[in-house]
C-alpha cells in the first residue's frame, strides 16, 4: 500500500515537473520512470500511474479553463462532439493522460523485471 | 515469458505514443491537444495585455493603448515603428488567419489540410494568384519607402511569431498540428491578391459564349443587356462627359470563338458587394458632412477585419485594418473619412489560344509563331508527394485551361488576361489617405491605385464630399471582353487603358450626397465602353430616394439606412404576382400561406413571415423561368434577377416561360401558380422540420468559422433582418462585415462595429463579442484618441521597447 503511495506522488511530481521541459508525453516518461524504481503489483501497475495523471490533467485543465469560464473548452467539447459540456472535456482529457501514463508504466514494470534479477 | 511481456508492452507503449501524437483526418493529435499543460486548455484564456515587450529594431517606444473593446491605439514616432507595430499587434491578434488567407491565397491549402484542397490549390495557382504576387512586389519594388514598410511590417509580425511558444500557439494550429512560418513582405502582396480576386475576379465570359452560341445574338441581348432600362448610376446622370478627349477603341471587324465550354473555374460570391455614402454640409442636421461604409463580404471568424488606431506625431488615422496589410484601408483620420464599395467592373477576359504543336512551346499570334513560357507550380500536399503543374503563359497571362485542367484539347487553351495579374502598387494608395488632409490629397493618393477597382467615398471636415470610381480600366471597343476572344488575333487584345484622370468620379455634386452600391458607374453617355457585369440595381435606388426624401440628414438616419430591410425587387414584382394569382386552385394550407405573402409590407424584419414566403417562390419560379439554361455538356449562367423580372412582366408569353419537361406551353402567369404551389409545398416541410419560418429562422444568418464554418467555433441562426439585394444585404453567410459611420466634426466622431470580434482565439470573450449588438443594428463609438497621454476608457497599456 506504501509503495502505492509513493508511486502515485512520484509520478504526479515527475509529470509535474517534466511537463515544464518535455511535450505531452511528459506524462508517458513520468509513468515509465515512477514504475521503474517503486515497482507496484497487478493491477495497480496500470492503475496507480493511470488515476495520479488523470488527477494531475484534470486538476490542471480545471484550473486554467474555470478562470476563463470555460470559453474555450465549451467549444472544444462541440468539436470533439462532446455535448456543450466542459466536465465531459475534462474527464476525456483525464482518461487521455492517464491511459497513456499507465501503459508506459505497464512498460516501465516489464523493464524492471527484465533488468532485476527475481 | 518475461521476454515476451516485454514486448508487448513496448509495442502497446509506441501504439499509444503513436496514436495520441498524430493527428487523424479531423481528429487532432489527441495527447498533444489535450494535454492541459501546452495543449488547447492553454488557449482558454483572456486577453490581459500589458507590460513592456521588447523589440528588435524598433526606433523609439511606441505606446499601445488597448480600450474596452480591444482596439488597439497605437502611438509610434515614425512610420517605420508604426508598421513593425502595426505588423506585431495583428499578429499578436489574428495570426492564424494571416498566415491561413495567405496560404488561401497562393493555392497553398494542401500543405495544410492535405489532398482534399489539390484541386483548389491548382485552380488559385492556374489563375496566377502567386506570378500576381510577384508583378505586384517587382512594382512596389520602384518605391523603396513603401517597401520598407513592408519589411517593417513583417520584422513585427515575426517577432510576434519568435515570441511563440507551443502554449500559446494559436487554436487552429494545434488542431490541425503545424507550426506558423516567418512572414514575408510578398504575403502581404498575396494578401491585396486575395482581395483582388475575392472583388474584382469574377466574370461569366465562357459562360456568355455558350449562351451566344446557343440562342443567337438578338435572343442573348434580351438576356443581358449592357444597361438594365432603369439606371441611376454612381455618377449622377447629368454629368458632363465633354472634357474626355479619348476616344473608346474602335471596334475590329473580327469573329469570336463559339467554342463549347464545359467547365469553368470557381468564381467569387456574387453577393460581395458593399454600400457607401456621404452627404454634404449643407445637407446634414450638424452642418458636418457624414460618412459611412459597409462593405458586405463573407461572415467569417475572425473577421476579415481588424480595428485600429494608427498614429504618428504627422497623422492620426482609425478604422478598419485588414491583418496582413499595412494602414487602415476604410477609416478616418483628423480631417478626412474615406471607404470602399467594389466598383466590379469587367478587369478579366479569356482567350482562346492556338499551340503550334502538342510540346505547347509556341502559340499563334498576330500571324507570327510566339514563345510561351512556363511557370512550374510545386504543390506541397500533407501527408502525400508534392504536385507539380506546370502552366504556359503567353503574353496574355496564364493558360488556366488546357487538356490538363477543366479542358481536353493538347493544342489549344484559354488564357486569362486579368488586371491582377498586371502588377501594382496597391498598398501605397492606402497609406497615403491614411495622411490625407484635403481633397486633392485623396485624389493624389488615389492615382496610382490598380485593383481590385473600388469606388472611394470622400468627406472632409473641410466640407467637402467625393466620389472616385477609381483602378485600372482597360478601354475596350464595345463588346469587348463579354465573351471568349481569339487569342490570335492582336485587334482583340487590349489596346490601352483609360487615362486615370477620366476615370468617373463626382465632387461635390448639387444633390448635395454621393453614394454607391456596386451600381453602373455611370449612364451610357459616358464615352467609354462600361457594360452590365453583374451590377447592382435595387440598394443603389434605396439609398438614392432615401437621400432625395427631405433635406437634412443625421447619423441616426444613416444607422437607419444601413439598417434599412426594404426589399424593391419583391415590391416590384409581387404585387404584379399576387394580382395574376388564380387562388380559387389553391387548397386551404396554400390559401393560408398566401395570406401571409399578400400582407407582406416588403420588409425583411426578423419576425415577419412574408419574406420566407417570398424568398421561397421567387426562388421556385427563377429555376423554373431558365430551365432552358440547366445543361450538364456545357456551363451556362442564368440572368440576372432585375431582367428576369423585366421579362416576367414585359414578355410574360416568351418562350424561356415555357417548362421543357411539360407538354403545355407555359406563361409567366402559369408558372406564377405552379412555383407557388411548389414553394408553399417546401414550406410546409420546412415548417415540419424546423418549425416556424419566420425571416431569422427560414434565413438563418451565421457568421462561420474560416475553416469551413467549423460549428464548434461559429455563431448561427443571428437575429438579423435584410437579404441580398437590400441595403440590408445579410444573405445567410454575407452581409455588412464592417459598419462605419463618421461625422466631419474637428475632430470627427465615429461609430463602427463589425460581425465578430478583436481577438482571433476563439478562447476569448472578444472573439465573438461584437456579435450580438451588430445583428440589431447597435454600433459602438470609436474611440478616436487625439494623444497618448489620456487614460480615460483604455483598459490596458502596452509599451514595445527597442531592444539594446
Amino acid at each position: 500500500m506504501k509503495t502505492n503511495f509513493i508511486n502515485f506522488i512520484v509520478t504526479i511530481l515527475l509529470a509535474v515537473i517534466l511537463s515544464q521541459f518535455l511535450p505531452w508525453w511528459s506524462v508517458m516518461v513520468a509513468g515509465f520512470v515512477s514504475a521503474l524504481f517503486f515497482s507496484l503489483k497487478k493491477s495497480a501497475v496500470f492503475f496507480i500511474p493511470f488515476l495520479a495523471i488523470f488527477l494531475f490533467w484534470t486538476v490542471y485543465a480545471f484550473i486554467v479553463s474555470n478562470a476563463n469560464d470555460f470559453t474555450l473548452a465549451k467549444k472544444i467539447a462541440v468539436l470533439l462532439s462532446l455535448g456543450k459540456n466542459p466536465y465531459v472535456l475534462l474527464l476525456v482529457t483525464g482518461l487521455v493522460g492517464g491511459l497513456a501514463a499507465g501503459i508506459a508504466a505497464l512498460l516501465g514494470k516489464q523493464c524492471s523485471t527484465l533488468v532485476k534479477p527475481q | 515469458m518475461k521476454y515476451i511481456k516485454f514486448i508487448i508492452t513496448l509495442v502497446l507503449t509506441l501504439v499509444t505514443f503513436y496514436g495520441l501524437n498524430t493527428k487523424f483526418g479531423s481528429i487532432p493529435p489527441i495527447g498533444k491537444f489535450l494535454d492541459p499543460v501546452a495543449g488547447v486548455w492553454q488557449n482558454d484564456t483572456d486577453e490581459i495585455i500589458d507590460g513592456n515587450v521588447s523589440i528588435d529594431g524598433l526606433l523609439a517606444p511606441v505606446t499601445i493603448h488597448y480600450d474596452e473593446q480591444l482596439i488597439p491605439h497605437i502611438f509610434a514616432q515614425n512610420d517605420t515603428d508604426l508598421y513593425k507595430a502595426q505588423g506585431y499587434i495583428t499578429a499578436k491578434h489574428r495570426l492564424w488567419q494571416m498566415e491561413f488567407q495567405t496560404h488561401a491565397a497562393a493555392g497553398r491549402l494542401s500543405e495544410i489540410v492535405g489532398e482534399s484542397a489539390l484541386n483548389y490549390d491548382r485552380q488559385e495557382r492556374r489563375r496566377g494568384m502567386g506570378y500576381g504576387a510577384e508583378k505586384a512586389l517587382e512594382v512596389m519594388q520602384q518605391d523603396p519607402e513603401l517597401i520598407s514598410y513592408l519589411e517593417a511590417y513583417r520584422d513585427g509580425v515575426n517577432s510576434y511569431i519568435n515570441s511563440l511558444n507551443p502554449k500559446i500557439l494559436p487554436v487552429e494550429y494545434k488542431l490541425l498540428d503545424y507550426k506558423p512560418e516567418p512572414w514575408t513582405i510578398k504575403k502581404t502582396a498575396l494578401l491585396l491578391m486575395y482581395m483582388t480576386k475575392m472583388l474584382a475576379g469574377g466574370d461569366e465570359d465562357l459562360e456568355y459564349t455558350n449562351l451566344l452560341r446557343k440562342f443567337g445574338k438578338d435572343r442573348f441581348d434580351l438576356l443581358f443587356p449592357d444597361f438594365f432600362d432603369v439606371n441611376d448610376p454612381i455618377i449622377p446622370k447629368e454629368t458632363d462627359w465633354s472634357y474626355i478627349d479619348v476616344e473608346r477603341t474602335e471596334t475590329p471587324q473580327s469573329e469570336l470563338p463559339l467554342d463549347t465550354i464545359r467547365e469553368t473555374i470557381q468564381k467569387p460570391n456574387p453577393d460581395n458587394g458593399s454600400n457607401n455614402w456621404a452627404v454634404s454640409g449643407a445637407k446634414s442636421t450638424t452642418g458636418n458632412p457624414i460618412m459611412a461604409n459597409d462593405p458586405h463580404l463573407g461572415l467569417n471568424l475572425p473577421s476579415i477585419w481588424f480595428v485600429m488606431q494608427l498614429s504618428t506625431p504627422e497623422y492620426n488615422a482609425m478604422g478598419a485594418t485588414l491583418p496582413g496589410a499595412l494602414g487602415v484601408i476604410s477609416g478616418f483620420n483628423n480631417h478626412i473619412a474615406w471607404g470602399e464599395t467594389n466598383a466590379t467592373r469587367d478587369v478579366l477576359d479569356w482567350y482562346k489560344i492556338e499551340f503550334k504543336d502538342a510540346s505547347r512551346t509556341q502559340y499563334r499570334h498576330d500571324n507570327q509563331w510566339k514563345n510561351t513560357s512556363v511557370r512550374v507550380e510545386e504543390i506541397k500536399v500533407k501527408g502525400a508527394a508534392t504536385v507539380l503543374d506546370s502552366v504556359i503563359y503567353t503574353h496574355h497571362g496564364p493558360v488556366t485551361y488546357d487538356h490538363t485542367f477543366k479542358s481536353d484539347n493538347p493544342k489549344a487553351g484559354y488564357a486569362l488576361q486579368w488586371i491582377g495579374l498586371t502588377g501594382g502598387n496597391n498598398q501605397r494608395p492606402f497609406l497615403a489617405l491614411n495622411k490625407s488632409k484635403h481633397y486633392d490629397d485623396y485624389v493624389k493618393a488615389l492615382k496610382s491605385y490598380t485593383a481590385p477597382a473600388q469606388n472611394f467615398v470622400f468627406a472632409s471636415t473641410e466640407g467637402d464630399i467625393a466620389i472616385w470610381i477609381q483602378g485600372l480600366f482597360p478601354n475596350k471597343w464595345k463588346g469587348q471582353g463579354k465573351f471568349l476572344m481569339d487569342g490570335t488575333n492582336p485587334e482583340h487584345d487590349w489596346q490601352s487603358f483609360i487615362p486615370q484622370e477620366f476615370n468617373a468620379h463626382v465632387k461635390n455634386p448639387e444633390r448635395g450626397f454621393v453614394s454607391s452600391a456596386n451600381q453602373h458607374p455611370v449612364d451610357e453617355s459616358y464615352p467609354f465602353y462600361v457594360f452590365n457585369d453583374g451590377y447592382e440595381i435595387y440598394r443603389n435606388r434605396v439609398i438614392n430616394d432615401f437621400f432625395r426624401s427631405k433635406e437634412k440628414f443625421s447619423v441616426n438616419d444613416f444607422k437607419d439606412l444601413h439598417n434599412n430591410n426594404y426589399n424593391l425587387k419583391a415590391a416590384e414584382l409581387l404585387p404584379h404576382m399576387i394580382k395574376s394569382m388564380d387562388v380559387s386552385t389553391l387548397t386551404s394550407e396554400e390559401l393560408e400561406i398566401f395570406n401571409q405573402v399578400k400582407t407582406w409590407d416588403f420588409n425583411n424584419d426578423i419576425d415577419q413571415i412574408g419574406p420566407s414566403v417570398w424568398t421561397a417562390w421567387w426562388s421556385k419560379l427563377y429555376s423554373m423561368i431558365w430551365d432552358e439554361l440547366d445543361s450538364e455538356d456545357e456551363v451556362l449562367t442564368t440572368p440576372y434577377a432585375y431582367q428576369a423580372i423585366y421579362l416576367l412582366k414585359n414578355h410574360p408569353t416568351d418562350p424561356f416561360m415555357d417548362i421543357l419537361d411539360t407538354p403545355e406551353k407555359e406563361t409567366a402567369k402559369d408558372l406564377f401558380l405552379l412555383a407557388f404551389k411548389d414553394a408553399a409545398k417546401a414550406l410546409t416541410e420546412w415548417k415540419a422540420k424546423n418549425g416556424t419560418y419566420n425571416w431569422q429562422a427560414y434565413k438563418a444568418t451565421r457568421v462561420g468559422h474560416l475553416l469551413q464554418a467549423l460549428p464548434a467555433f461559429s455563431r448561427f441562426d443571428l437575429p438579423i433582418g435584410g437579404d441580398r439585394n437590400i441595403v440590408n444585404a445579410t444573405s445567410s453567410t454575407h452581409g455588412p462585415s464592417w459598419r462605419m459611420i463618421v461625422e466631419m466634426s474637428s475632430p470627427p466622431k465615429a461609430l463602427g462595429i463589425y460581425p465578430g470580434g478583436q481577438s482571433g482565439n476563439p478562447g476569448s470573450t472578444y472573439y465573438d463579442n461584437f456579435i450580438d449588438d451588430w445583428a440589431v443594428g447597435n454600433y459602438h463609438e470609436l474611440l478616436f484618441m487625439q494623444n497618448d497621454a489620456t487614460t480615460d476608457q483604455i483598459m490596458s497599456t502596452q509599451t514595445l521597447t527597442p531592444t539594446h
